[in-house]
């Protein structure tokens, strides 16, 4: 059993080695006639990108993606220099008429994605002429790999239960050098994909094949993202199924996380868009899905009929109505650990990482500041640019909406969801986004702590202060400060995944939705002793 | 101003040091020589199992006492001079005290075994145990087998500790079947097969004769009293039990038994001194319950209680209804009311047991009245709150089995055996009780 997860681990490190191989593989070059269909289809007005680029990219060279990146990048900047120049030049001149004209020749957009567009249709090689046997040779391996390493804990592990034995004795799970590892792997591949897709691009073309019989379009960056999203997913939700298969909350709970998942957050959208539909995620809600009221969206969704506006509808519905009134049913469980992507991903991958939130009342005040500030900076943003897309300002109290927008992209959407959010799970825990970051979890919160039938029930007196409930809380809920006076755990950031729960040993903790009377019972005195010492110190 | 001085940190300590400084502005100083600061007993096997790590045993950040002004002083109590109340350390120096309270807790028992101090023989129950098999067997390699001395709680523990660093394992109990003395039959051969199951070599009706030492002093070996075989080990388990830590108290003029002497108001012979949890030992029992309860729960209660009567409101320590838990390695065990090894004549007992044999309950009851007595379960989790309230209205058998969906507290979607349970005691008794649906009105009523 030992050997075959030993075996799993070389094949899933030779997969991933093998992916992130691929990236130094492949020649980019264009002919002439290639560049210039896609400078067509640009439409770029400057005079001079065309003999910049052709110079870069139209080559014999045998260019990587890295070289051909910087060789892009560095067109579109010499480019961009040359009118710039005139810009200043005729500013010196105050001929305000020439200097005018010059900022239509410029090029916006990141330098990286220009070059991604690029690199997009200039790549050949290896891994373009065999896609099949490349998504084998990465997805395919690391998959099966990780499959062998996972599958023989259904003996090893022993009789079912909980098995927590060892978490704070690996490398990998008590912030070792196996766990440093993996941050530096995350942080970069998040780095990439956020700000170098460029990089990336021949991951690309390993999905294309998919992507085609999916969307009939070609793979994008996010597509891998999406893609690898739920690769991970599955294969991370067969180790849920093994750990915690005497408990079926749990067995149910990553059920649902991979179906919302691959069903709604990947297989919908990609379909939608083959049916020349805008690709919609129906269960992503706003603020979450921050760029819901975004000009381009509001613009795409009310330009294609009546599937557009009921998105529109849907998304406006889904926030205001339907997401408060599952939480004061069930708590924002239903959305977070049952349906939400971030919190899937927290669930799956980040798993074998919850105990590492800080419980320490620092970091729950915090936390307050932290993910209340996200939610206001959210609806800021928001009002700002809605107010400027119905009155075609640029701005408004003083806020433009271009700049805000790209901030809180940059801040909150990449920075913070992405590469703190993911990269840093092997060190501060799966929930760092949700609890610190998330605006929706941060509005589910205020409703589940004060309008809501959900809360954790503490069974009486039976706790014994033994602290498996808040080492395993990823929400940095100390819940054995709750549980071991005899009081009910009522919190803005529970998620509800039920394993405080699961790794009690005596019982004590049940996730339940009942009556709100009585769901915050702060006692001193536990069930158990003498009852009119209860009465007389609990009625106070 | 007042000076309360608690020896002991451990939970009862620590409850009444929580509520006397709720209630008061009295001065208060907690000694330990154990650790700087509260940790959960209970909680010391998953530090070694790798669950946790020791400072998440603790559950007061370490603030916590300073913001409090509950003042931690670190040492060793040699000698309680009663007259002048003071407190002499083994270090030399000494602390003066206006209030005593006593709540030393535990320490193993020993029963005279050749070779019972020997390297690599210990017990599981201070912190300094779990840093000595942490010494002796770390691994596999460096303990090819251990022996557990003694079929109790903290016994399975070890085990179950042990072998989740896959260390063999012998576990050597006096008894005929694991914990008998308290488990009924039924109960006892379930615990049985999960110790067999997990792989653990369990001796029943076996006792230890002897320890024997290498040429280091270090354990070699042990030999049974019954057969005389001889087991090759490198680390020995004494959980025999365990007596009140009291050494200390001896010619302070305390009146001692097996424990502190105290009365119903924790109150020992002397003014001004009282006792709690595990080392306190009642006059006279109170109700079913033994004269010492080594139980985390009584130790809290006690504190709590006895906090009110060192602030002005002197009241009898009166536990309510008795309950209690554990886990045995993967079962889970509550227990509510009494449910006794072996039935008193005016008992009438129902068993019920899952076709898997990793779940039961059985309930007491009372032969003539029929009123609710005690209920054991195993593998499945039950409301604190529902017993207790039985037991207070002092409800029928009949009553709790029609109302057992309020009772359930497993994890939602769990298969429930309520159905199963009540219709098998239709089935014994005769009678017709009809199941009734869970009801969010009567658990809250």
């Amino acid at each position: 059993m030992k050997a075959i997860r030993y075996i799993g681990l070389v094949i899933f490190l030779t997969g991933l080695a093998i992916f992130t191989g691929s990236l130094f593989t492949g020649s980019f070059s264009l002919t002439e006639s290639e560049l210039d269909t896609f400078l067509d289809s640009k439409g770029y007005k400057s005079e001079i990108i065309k003999g910049v680029l052709k110079k870069a990219v139209v080559t014999k060279e045998d260019l990587n993606i890295f070289q051909f990146s910087s060789r892009v990048r560095d067109a579109y900047q010499a480019s961009n220099d040359h009118y710039d120049a005139l810009i200043a030049k005729y500013d010196a001149e105050k001929n305000w008429d020439k200097k005018g004209e010059q900022f239509q020749y410029k090029i916006y957009g990141k330098p990286h994605t220009l070059s991604y567009d690029i690199a997009k249709k200039a790549g050949s090689g290896v891994i373009k002429e065999n896609a099949g046997l490349m998504w084998w040779l990465t997805f395919g391996l690391s998959i099966i790999g990780a499959l062998l390493f996972i599958l023989p804990n259904l003996i090893l592990l022993g009789r079912k239960g909980i098995k927590n034995n060892g978490v704070y004795h690996e490398a990998s799970t008590n912030r070792g050098w196996i766990a440093w590892m993996v941050l530096i792997f995350l942080v970069t591949f998040y780095l990439m994909l956020y700000f170098m897709p460029d990089y990336v691009v021949n991951w690309t073309f390993i999905l294309d094949p998919i992507s085609k019989v999916l969307s009939g379009g070609e793979a994008s960056q996010w597509f891998v993202y999406g893609f690898l999203y739920c690769t991970v997913m599955m294969v991370m939700a067969v180790r849920m199924y093994i750990k915690y298969r005497h408990n079926k909350y749990q067995v149910m709970r990553t059920t649902s996380v991979l179906f919302f998942q691959i069903v709604f957050a990947f297989l919908i959208p990609e379909i939608m868009t083959s049916l020349n539909m805008p690709g919609y995620d129906f269960k992503n809600a706003f603020p979450l899905d921050y760029d819901f009221f975004f000009e381009w969206n509001l613009d795409a969704l009310t330009e294609s009929g009546s599937i557009g506006l009921f998105i529109l509808v849907w998304g406006i519905v889904l926030t205001l109505i339907i997401v408060p009134l599952m939480v004061y049913f069930f708590g924002k469980r239903w959305y977070c650990s049952w349906v939400c992507g971030c919190g899937g991903l927290a669930e799956t991958l980040g798993d074998p990482y919850r105990q590492h939130s800080s419980k320490t009342l620092k970091s729950w005040k915090l936390e307050r500041w932290v993910v209340h500030s996200v939610l206001v900076f959210s609806l800021i943003m928001t009002v700002v640019t809605l107010y400027c897309y119905f009155s075609g300002a640029e701005a408004f109290l003083g806020i433009k909406s271009q700049w805000i927008k790209d901030t809180y992209s940059f801040l909150i959407g990449a920075w913070f969801a992405g590469v703190i959010g993911t990269g840093f799970y092997p060190i501060f825990g799966n929930r760092v986004w949700c609890r610190f970051g998330c605006p929706l979890a941060a509005y589910l919160g205020l409703v589940q702590r004060f309008k809501s039938r959900f809360r954790i029930t503490t069974n009486g007196g039976q706790c014994i202060s033994c602290g498996n409930c808040s080492t395993y809380c990823e929400q940095g809920i100390d819940v054995r400060a709750y549980a071991q006076k005899g009081e009910n755990i009522v919190r803005s950031s529970c998620v509800g995944c039920g394993i405080c729960s699961a790794v009690c040993p005596r019982g004590v903790l049940k996730l339940e939705n009942g009556p709100e009377a009585g769901r915050i019972n702060p006692t001193d005195v536990l069930l158990g002793n003498d009852v009119n010492l209860m009465d007389l110190v609990n009625q106070k | 101003m007042e000076h309360i001085v608690i020896i002991g940190n451990g939970i009862s300590g620590v409850t009444a040091a929580r509520h006397i400084r709720k209630l008061s502005d009295k001065k208060i100083t907690i000694v330990s020589a154990e650790t700087d600061y509260f940790f959960s007993r209970t909680a010391l096997m998953y530090v070694y199992m790798g669950h946790m790590k020791f400072e998440h045993t603790q559950p007061y950040e370490d603030w916590f006492w300073k913001k409090n002004r509950i003042n931690l002083k670190k040492g060793y109590v040699k000698h309680i001079e009663t007259k002048s109340k003071t407190l002499h350390f083994t270090e030399g120096d000494t602390l003066e005290y206006d209030t005593l309270v006593i709540a030393t807790g535990s320490k193993p028992n020993k029963f005279g075994w050749p070779g019972q101090d020997l390297d690599g023989v210990m017990g599981m129950y201070h912190k300094q145990d779990l840093d000595n098999l942490e010494k002796y067997a770390p691994n596999n390699k460096i303990c090819k087998r251990a022996v557990i001395v003694g079929g109790g709680l903290i016994g399975i523990e070890l085990a179950e500790m042990l072998h989740s660093r896959h260390i063999p394992v012998t576990f050597l109990v006096r008894e005929t079947s694991f914990w008998d003395g308290v488990l009924p039959e039924g109960e006892s051969a379930m615990i049985n097969r999960e110790i067999i199951n997990n792989g653990i070599d369990l001796r029943l009706s076996n006792n230890l004769k002897e320890i024997v030492s290498d040429e280091n002093g270090k354990v070699k070996s042990v030999i049974i009293q019954e057969t005389g075989e001889e087991i090759a080990c490198d680390v020995v388990g004494l959980t025999a039990g365990v007596s009140p830590n009291i050494d200390f108290i001896k010619d302070s003029g305390i009146e001692t038994g097996r424990g502190v002497k105290v009365n119903r108001f924790l109150e020992t012979n002397l003014p001004d001194i009282y006792a709690i949890g595990d080392c306190a030992e009642q006059h006279e029992a109170i109700d079913q319950r033994r004269p010492i309860e080594a139980v985390w729960y009584t130790g809290r209660m006690m504190g709590e209680t006895l906090a009110q009567t060192i602030c002005g409101n002197r009241i009898e320590y009166k536990p309510g209804h008795w309950f209690n838990s554990a886990k045995f390695i993967d079962i889970e065990y509550q227990t509510y009311g009494w449910v006794w090894a072996q039935p008193k004549d005016n008992e009438a007992r129902f068993y019920w047991e899952h076709k898997d044999g990793n779940k039961c309950i059985h309930i007491n009851y009372d032969k003539n009245t029929h009123e609710f007595i005690g209920i054991n379960n195993f593998g499945i989790r039950m409301r604190h709150e529902f017993f207790d309230k039985i037991l207070t209205e002092k409800r029928s058998v009949h009553y709790v089995l029609e109302h057992l969906a309020d009772a359930n507290f497993d994890p939602e979607f769990y298969k429930l055996h309520e159905k199963d349970i009540v219709s098998k005691f239709n089935q014994e008794n005769s009678t017709n009780i009809q199941l009734k649906k869970k009801s969010w009105k009567r658990i809250f009523a």
